[in-house]
C-alpha cells in the first residue's frame, strides 16, 4: 500500500490489517510512556487547505507518537491564499523532505491528483475531499464499532447500522458506507430525497426516506453532520423540520436497541441532527471516536511509511 | 492571378467510391477523368480520398485575449491539420465579440492567417452577460458580415431575450446557436449527473438542464419563425426532443462533438480533469443515442467544440480546471472510427455532417461544395487506412489539452487543399499563405 485516498483501494484484508494494527498500538501506548520510537527520523507533512482542526490535531498526534517529525501546513496565510498551485505547494514540501502528505482540500479527487499526477513521490493519506472520502474517519468508525461488538471481529455482518443525515455531500457517509459494507455490516442509508444521491442504487447498500421505520433493528447509528451552508439551498424547509424527520432526539434514542452504539464524526450541531440529551447519553461513543481516530491514524502512517515489525521494536511491555 | 497554378491529384478516390484524377486550377476544380496527363504540383493519391474541405462551426481561437492558450493562425493551422478548409470563431474572447469592431478584428487575423475561412461568431447578449443584446445588426453588416451569434459558454437562459434574439436575425437570414445549459440546475456542476458522479463527489450536471432549454428554445423558435441552432448536443433526451421536433417541420438543427461520440463519464475516475469539459461527457446510452441520431439526420453536422488551453489551467484539482479539449486535429478520426468504419453511417453522410451541412447552416458559399467541376477547390484528403496514435505533442494548436493521448485509431487527414493551393501536405504545413 502506497497511499490511502479511497476506501475502495483497500482489501478486505488490507483494512482488517489497519484495525488490527491500531488495536496493537494502542497496547503499545496505553501505559505511561505513550510514544513509539518507529517512524523516528520520518516526517510527515499536514497539507489542510480547509480548517478543520481536529482532524489536524488528530493525524499530528499520531505522528508524534511514532516519533516522526510534523510539519504542519495550513492554506490560510500560506502562499496558497496568493494564488500558489496545489502542484507547486506539493512540490515544495516534497523538495523539504516530505515523506508523507496528508491532505485535506475542498476538491473531490485533490488527493487522487497529488498521488497519481506524477507532481510528487511521497505517501499520500486522504484527510478528506470535498464531498467524495474520508477514509480515515471511516476506520476509526470501524475500529469503533469492533470495540463495542468484538474487538477482533473479522467479519460485521452480524451487525446492522444506520447512517442518517446529508448522504449527498458527505464524505465520510461515502467511506463509511464503502468500508461498513466491504466488512460485511448491513447498512441502511437514511436521509429525505434532496440528500440521497443520484444512482445510491449501484452503492448496494438500501435507503430510506423514513428514520422511524426500522429504528429498533439497528445496532449503529451514524449521525451525519448537516453542513450550515444547506440550510439556503432548499434542500430542506428549515432546521426544525429537518430535527423532527431525521435529528435522534430523547425519543428516538429511547426507542433504541438495548447495546445500540450512537456516532457521530464530528463537530455536531446539537440541536440539530443530534440532540444534547442523545450526544451525551451512555450510548453515544462520539468521545471514543476522537481517541480513536489518533490510534487508527498511526496504523495508516506505521503501514505507509513502512515502520519495522511492532513486535520487534514496540517496546518495553 | 497572373500565372496559372495546377495541382493534379492522381488516382484519388471520389465520394462515390470511384477512382479518377482530379484537376484543380487556379482555385478551382478544372477536370476529373480516369487519366490525365501530369501537370503542375502532382499529389500521388493511391488509396487516399478527397471529401469537401470540412467546416467546423464551433471552433474557441481565444484571440483576442488569451493569445497564450491559442492563436487565430495556430488555430488555423490546427484546422487545416484536420482538414478544415472553414471554422466559426466562437464570441467567448477578451473583450467579448460583441461588437463590429472586434469581429471584424478576427476576420481580418483569419485573412492574414490565410490557411482557411475563418468566421467570426457574434455574442447575442452585450459581454455574454445574457442582460441585453448586442450590436447583432452592425456585426451583420460588418466586413465579417456575421450569420452565427451564440453566447456560448453561456446559456442564453433568459427567455424573452431569447425570443427577442430569434426574431431579431430573421432580418438577414442569421441564426443563434444556443449552448443549452439551465444555470440554476448546474451552479458548480463539475460532471454529469449520476452514479459515478455521485460516487466521485463532482457536483452532478444534470441531463434536464439541458433537454429543458432545448425543449423550450424549439418551442420558442418556432412561435416566431426562427431558425435555432443548437451546440454540442450530449444527452439521449436532447436527441429524442430534436427528432420530435423535426418531425413536426420545425427549423432546428443540431451539433455533436467528437468526444461526445466516444467517451463517457467513466472517465472522470481518474479525476484528471482532461477529461472535464462542458457539457460533459455523459454516459455510454448517450453515446449511443448521438451516435444514432448522427447517422438517422436528427443531429445535423459534428462541431469540435475546439477549447484550447494552457498546460496549467488542467494541471491542478478537477474542481479549478478549465472546462474544455482541443478537437480539430482528431475530429475526423473519431467521426471515421466510431462512425463510418464502425459502419453506422456511410462516407456521403460523413461529407453531410462534416462539411455541407455545417456550410449551409453558416451561410458559407464557398465551402461544402460538390466534388466537381467548377467548383472551388477547398479540399481534404484522407487516408482511411491509417493507423494513428494519437500524440499532444505533434498538435499543432498551441493547446495540448487532448483527451486521446495514446489512443488508437483508424483514418486520417494526410493533404488539405484551400482555395486550389495546398496547406497540408503529408500532414505538414506548406507555408502557403492565402490573400
Amino acid at each position: 500500500m502506497k497511499h490511502l485516498l479511497s476506501i475502495h483501494d483497500l482489501s478486505v484484508e488490507q483494512a482488517l490489517d489497519i484495525l488490527d494494527t491500531a488495536a496493537q498500538l494502542e497496547g503499545l501506548t496505553s501505559g505511561a510512556v505513550k510514544k513509539l520510537p518507529t517512524l523516528r527520523g520520518r516526517t510527515v507533512v499536514n497539507l489542510f487547505f480547509e480548517d478543520s482542526t481536529r482532524t489536524r490535531l488528530s493525524f499530528e498526534s499520531a505522528a508524534k507518537r511514532l516519533s516522526a517529525d510534523v510539519t504542519n501546513f495550513t492554506a490560510k496565510g500560506s502562499s496558497v491564499s496568493k494564488g500558489e498551485s496545489l502542484k507547486d505547494t506539493a512540490q515544495t514540501l516534497q523538495a523539504m523532505g516530505a515523506d508523507a502528505i496528508v491532505i485535506r482540500h475542498p476538491a473531490s479527487g485533490a488527493a487522487n491528483r497529488l498521488a497519481e499526477s506524477g507532481w510528487v513521490s511521497s505517501a499520500i493519506i486522504n484527510a478528506g475531499d470535498g464531498t467524495h472520502e474520508h477514509p480515515t474517519q471511516a476506520l476509526l468508525d470501524a475500529f469503533t464499532i469492533r470495540k463495542h461488538f468484538g474487538p477482533t471481529m473479522r467479519d460485521f455482518s452480524s451487525l446492522k447500522v444506520a447512517i442518517v443525515g446529508d448522504i449527498l455531500h458527505s464524505r465520510v457517509a461515502r467511506s463509511n458506507i464503502a468500508l461498513l459494507q466491504m466488512l460485511g455490516a448491513k447498512v441502511t442509508v437514511i436521509a429525505p430525497p434532496t440528500l440521497i444521491p443520484l444512482g445510491i442504487e449501484e452503492w448496494g447498500a438500501p435507503f430510506s426516506y423514513d428514520f422511524d421505520s426500522e429504528l429498533e433493528e439497528f445496532d449503529v447509528v451514524m449521525m451525519l453532520r448537516v453542513q450550515l451552508e444547506r440550510m439556503n439551498e432548499s434542500f430542506f424547509p428549515n432546521g426544525r423540520e429537518y430535527s423532527r424527520g431525521y435529528g435522534l432526539d430523547e425519543s428516538r434514542l429511547a426507542r433504541l436497541k438495548p447495546g445500540a452504539i450512537v456516532m457521530h464524526p464530528g463537530p455536531m450541531n446539537r440541536g440539530l441532527e443530534i440532540s444534547a440529551a442523545s450526544a451525551d447519553s451512555i450510548r453515544s461513543v462520539v468521545v471514543e471516536q476522537v481517541a480513536n481516530g489518533v490510534l487508527v491514524r498511526m496504523a495508516v502512517l506505521y503501514q505507509l511509511l513502512g515502520g519495522p515489525d511492532l513486535n520487534s521494536t514496540g517496546g518495553t511491555q | 492571378m497572373s500565372t496559372t497554378h495546377e495541382i493534379l491529384l492522381k488516382s484519388v478516390t471520389l465520394p462515390d467510391g470511384s477512382t479518377s484524377d482530379l484537376l484543380i486550377r487556379d482555385g478551382k476544380i478544372a477536370e476529373i477523368s480516369s487519366t490525365l496527363p501530369t501537370a503542375g504540383e502532382v499529389i500521388e493519391c493511391v488509396g487516399l480520398r478527397v471529401l469537401p474541405g470540412f467546416v467546423d462551426l464551433h471552433t474557441h481561437l481565444r484571440e483576442p485575449g488569451k493569445e497564450n492558450a491559442e492563436t487565430v493562425l495556430t488555430g488555423s493551422q490546427a484546422a487545416v491539420r484536420g482538414g478544415y478548409t472553414a471554422l466559426s470563431a466562437m464570441a467567448n474572447t477578451n473583450p467579448v465579440a460583441d461588437t463590429a469592431g472586434v469581429v471584424e478584428q478576427v476576420w481580418r487575423l483569419g485573412i492574414e492567417a490565410g490557411l482557411c475561412e475563418v468566421f467570426p461568431i457574434g455574442a447575442v447578449s452585450e459581454g455574454l452577460e445574457g442582460v441585453k443584446l448586442a450590436e447583432i445588426g452592425a456585426m451583420a453588416n460588418s466586413a465579417a458580415k456575421v450569420r452565427i451569434f451564440s453566447d456560448d459558454g453561456k446559456c442564453v437562459s433568459d427567455a424573452l431575450l431569447m425570443r427577442r434574439a430569434l426574431e431579431y436575425v430573421k432580418s438577414f437570414d442569421g441564426v443563434i446557436a444556443q449552448h443549452a445549459q439551465e444555470p440554476r440546475l448546474t451552479e458548480n456542476a463539475q460532471m454529469n449527473e449520476g452514479p459515478v458522479a455521485s460516487e466521485l463527489g463532482l457536483a452532478g450536471w444534470p441531463a434536464v438542464a439541458e433537454e429543458s432549454i432545448i425543449a423550450r428554445d424549439i418551442l420558442l423558435a418556432h412561435s416566431v419563425g426562427s431558425r435555432l441552432h443548437i451546440c454540442h448536443l450530449s444527452t439521449k433526451g436532447s436527441v429524442e426532443i430534436v427528432r420530435w421536433a423535426k418531425s413536426q417541420g420545425m427549423a432546428v438543427t443540431a451539433e455533436v462533438t467528437p468526444h461526445h461520440l466516444i467517451l463517457t463519464d467513466e472517465a472522470a475516475r481518474s479525476y484528471d480533469p482532461i477529461y472535464k469539459v462542458n457539457p460533459p461527457l455523459r454516459t455510454q446510452a448517450d453515446v449511443d443515442a448521438l451516435r444514432a441520431g448522427l447517422a438517422d439526420g436528427t443531429i445535423d453536422i459534428v462541431a469540435t467544440d475546439h477549447a484550447p488551453h494552457p498546460g496549467e489551467d488542467k494541471d491542478c484539482e478537477w474542481a479549478s480546471a478549465a472546462l474544455g479539449m482541443v478537437g480539430l486535429e482528431t475530429a475526423f478520426s473519431i467521426v471515421y472510427t466510431t462512425m463510418v468504419e464502425s459502419g453506422l453511417m456511410s462516407w456521403q453522410r460523413l461529407i453531410e455532417v462534416m462539411s455541407v451541412k455545417p456550410a449551409e447552416i453558416g451561410g458559407y458559399a464557398n465551402q461544402g461544395q460538390e466534388i466537381s467541376i467548377g467548383s472551388i477547390a477547398n479540399l481534404t484528403i484522407v487516408d482511411p487506412k491509417a493507423e494513428r496514435v494519437i500524440d499532444r505533442n505533434d498538435l499543432f494548436s498551441k493547446g495540448k489539452n487532448t483527451p486521446f493521448h495514446g489512443s488508437h485509431l483508424r483514418g486520417d487527414v494526410v493533404h488539405t487543399i484551400f482555395r486550389g493551393k495546398v496547406v497540408l501536405r503529408d500532414q505538414e504545413m506548406t507555408g502557403v499563405v492565402h490573400e
